[in-house]
């Protein structure tokens, strides 16, 4: 599928109507989402004939955009039953038949509970997850430390450029995986929120790129 | 839910359940949707699955008359074998039900085709 027609699909679909702040809603832009997901199968080759996850999808932009550039099957995770309607509707209107969501909390896959069954059983994770600016400060690691359990070889994620330094240092410690910046960008979030004084405010966002050093052992 | 959604899940992050899987499957609504038969994803699904479960599964579902009641030698080259995998684990739509903690009995309930999988903070590890 070209990149135009993919932005094209992903235009078509629904977000939030009333997103909650402090779940930290808030869509990935179809015009991003294509480029990203594009970025990622045709630098990479991490969606195609891969098994996906999709960490906090909200409304399945990701998933289904993953499930469009030909993944094996795409999970949907988000803590939101209301997330998760919309994203039943935006799979029927992108016609996919390999995506599913499932409701539940990500964070509770974290270092010390595994991930059962779903340790290890994606070939790639990919998540833009809440980034812990709602007192839930540390909330993104949190994710990226379930996303790490759950993939057996890469995990994309965003974060706020602020926090590069700290997860690289993570990365290089305390995780056995190698991490890189695959792109910079600006987030222009508050338009979803109406207590923001001002139409917008940009935050610096990295896209990153972490695989594990060795292929973890597929969930047994 | 799909029958592959099922046998990944496991009630294993409540705190005290041993192994939480599989967990017991109560169907009140299903539904058949067909999807494009992919047999190589199907085949690199083989490693991935635990086939018991499955077979456990789709007779909670009422579906199970044409599985074997075990993995053949051969299913990684049966497309007869395979076709039928495919059809029990994708095209079987859970639309309401409830999964079972087989250690606890604690209900997950299945609405809108949707697993929930949610906690209580006293249940979360």
């Amino acid at each position: 599928m070209k990149l135009k027609e993919l932005e094209s699909r992903l235009q078509d679909l629904t977000g939030f109507d009333k997103p909650r702040i402090e779940l930290e809603q808030y869509e990935t832009q179809p015009h991003l989402a294509a480029r990203i997901l594009y970025t990622i199968e045709q630098s990479y080759g991490d969606i195609a004939g891969k098994m996906v996850a999709d960490l906090g999808c909200g409304p399945g932009r990701l998933t289904i955009g993953s499930a469009l550039l030909d993944a094996d099957f795409v999970y949907g995770l988000d803590i939101d039953p209301v997330a998760l309607k919309l994203f039943t509707r935006n799979s029927n209107e992108a016609d996919v038949d390999n995506v599913e969501a499932v409701l539940m909390d990500v964070t509770t896959i974290s270092d010390s509970a595994d991930g059962g069954r779903m340790s290890g059983l994606f070939d790639t994770v990919i998540l833009n997850p809440p980034f812990g600016t709602k007192g839930n400060k540390g909330i993104d690691v949190q994710f990226l430390q379930a996303a790490l359990r759950l993939s057996s070889h890469a995990v994309y994620s965003f974060h706020k450029t602020t926090t590069r330094e700290y997860l690289m240092t993570r990365a290089a410690k305390d995780w056995d995986v190698e991490m890189s910046v695959v792109a910079e960008m600006k987030f222009d979030l508050p338009q979803s929120y109406a207590r923001h004084k001002r139409a917008s405010v940009d935050v610096a966002v990295d896209l990153l790129r972490t695989v594990h050093r060795t292929k973890t052992k597929e969930n047994t | 839910m799909k029958l592959l959604t099922h046998n990944m899940l496991t009630s294993k992050c409540i705190k005290g359940v041993q192994e939480g899987y599989p967990l017991r499957l109560k169907v009140e609504n299903v539904e058949v949707k067909e999807s494009d038969y992919n047999q190589e994803f199907i085949v690199r699904l083989l490693p991935k699955i635990r086939y018991d479960a499955i077979y456990s599964a789709a007779k909670d579902a009422g579906i199970a008359e044409d599985l074997p009641d075990s993995l053949p030698e051969d299913a990684a080259t049966s497309e007869e074998f395979l076709r039928k995998l495919h059809h029990v684990l994708l095209e079987i739509e859970i639309m309401a039900g409830e999964l079972v903690c087989p250690e606890t009995g604690r209900i997950f309930p299945i609405q809108n085709g949707i697993p929930n999988m949610l906690l209580t903070a006293e249940e979360s590890i």
